[in-house]
């Protein structure tokens, strides 16, 4: 049903728009960083499209830091979800950045709701909003080095705010049979595989 | 540390009404142990199962630990129920350094114990890491029967002056007891 906005982006603004698909009522394009926020602002404006409704803004990251340069070009995948109320229509708009410093417009002015989901995007990928009134750290603290969503952060890898007390924490109690877990973990998280 | 043979009480005969020795450690011991004001740091789904070992049907104050205090400075057992992430981290040491000795903590749950199936940036692998514990009670979430276990190890390790971590072991069933709880299930599931 909502094929209609793909439709309407592709007219509107035509190679902008990398890709589209529609898989199961999920219309998804592809567009390119630099128009970002116009084709937020035509989702939002252009009365036969007409998603007022802000949903979710987030991001994932695409790169295997096994195999892929971690300064691919097309390494985060920043996206948003609108949605419209009336027409009871949603679309979603993706938009591919680089590795290295990715910066992308921030669409706070579009929908204001974006304000803390930017903030999420950018504690957990580092994505760089600009424009943004207020880019802090969100869920994780101003002390913190990195960010944790993206594929090079070691999973285990925690950065205590209060020091780890000395000595050694035996929690090992007498399990039955199917008690297997030990309550303590080993001292180097580093050295577990 | 855990050396309890100081701590012995005798009765002797004597007279008509008899004699009590006693060391005053233990007589505080015995004292305290029942009159446990307690501070429930609940910040995940254990605090469920802590409510539930609190109210009516599990009954928390025959174990002479009813009253919750919602402050630090009044309480004497740190009840950490749940997840501790490393944003909070500091928060529940300030919690635990405004208590007033005597003080206890006990880690309910297996987050609060070890972090639980969390190995990652954002959680703290158990609160020992931060603050002593006393108890620990595996469970995820544990029951309120392990709850009151947990609570009667507290109380036996304050009447014998014990401050070394003790875990909260698995009560093997009493002889008889699968069999009869077999035949309540078949009762139950017929139709």
């Amino acid at each position: 049903m909502s094929k209609l906005i793909l439709e309407r982006l592709k007219a509107q603004f035509g190679d902008d728009i990398l890709e589209v698909s529609s898989f199961r009522g999920d219309d998804v394009a592809l567009v390119k960083p630099a128009r970002w926020v116009d084709v937020a602002r035509f989702v939002h404006d252009d009365p036969r499209c007409d998603c007022t409704y802000f949903v979710d803004l987030s991001a994932n990251d695409r790169c295997d830091p096994r195999t892929d340069d971690l300064d691919m070009d097309d390494r985060f995948e920043v996206y948003v979800i609108a949605y419209s109320v009336a027409k009871k229509h949603r679309v979603r708009i993706k938009t591919r950045l680089p590795g290295d410093e990715p910066r992308l417009a921030t669409v706070i002015p579009v929908w204001s709701g974006a304000n803390w989901m930017e903030r999420e995007v950018f504690d957990m990928f580092g994505v760089h909003f600009e424009g943004h009134p207020d880019q802090r750290r969100i869920l994780t603290y101003d002390e913190f080095k990195g960010h944790p969503l993206r594929k090079d952060y070691p999973a285990n890898r925690a950065q205590p705010l209060v020091e780890y007390r000395e000595g050694t924490f035996n929690k090992l109690g007498p399990f039955l049979q199917d008690e297997g877990m030990p309550l303590n973990r080993s001292a180097a998280p580093d050295e577990r595989n | 540390m855990a050396d309890v043979t100081h701590l012995e009480t005798r009765t002797l005969g004597g007279g008509e009404s008899g004699f009590v020795t006693t060391k005053f450690e233990a007589l505080l011991g015995w004292a305290r142990k029942y009159s446990l004001f307690q501070y429930p740091f609940a910040t995940a789904c254990c605090g469920m199962e802590f409510f539930s070992t609190a109210s009516p049907r599990y009954d928390i104050a025959r174990f002479g630990a009813e009253a919750p205090r919602f402050s630090p400075r009044q309480s004497d057992v740190l009840w950490v129920v749940g997840t501790i992430s490393q944003r909070q981290a500091p928060v529940l040491r300030r919690v635990y350094e405004q208590m007033t000795e005597p003080k206890w903590v006990i880690a309910f749950g297996t987050c609060a114990s070890c972090g639980g199936f969390y190995d990652n940036y954002a959680t703290v692998p158990g609160i020992d890491k931060i603050i002593p514990v006393d108890v620990f009670i595996p469970g995820c979430p544990p029951r309120p029967e392990a709850v009151l276990d947990g609570l009667m190890l507290l109380q036996d390790k304050i009447g014998r002056c014990d401050r070394t971590p003790e875990t909260v072991k698995n009560t093997a069933l009493p002889d008889g007891a699968e069999e009869a709880l077999e035949k309540l299930y078949q009762i139950r599931m017929k139709p």
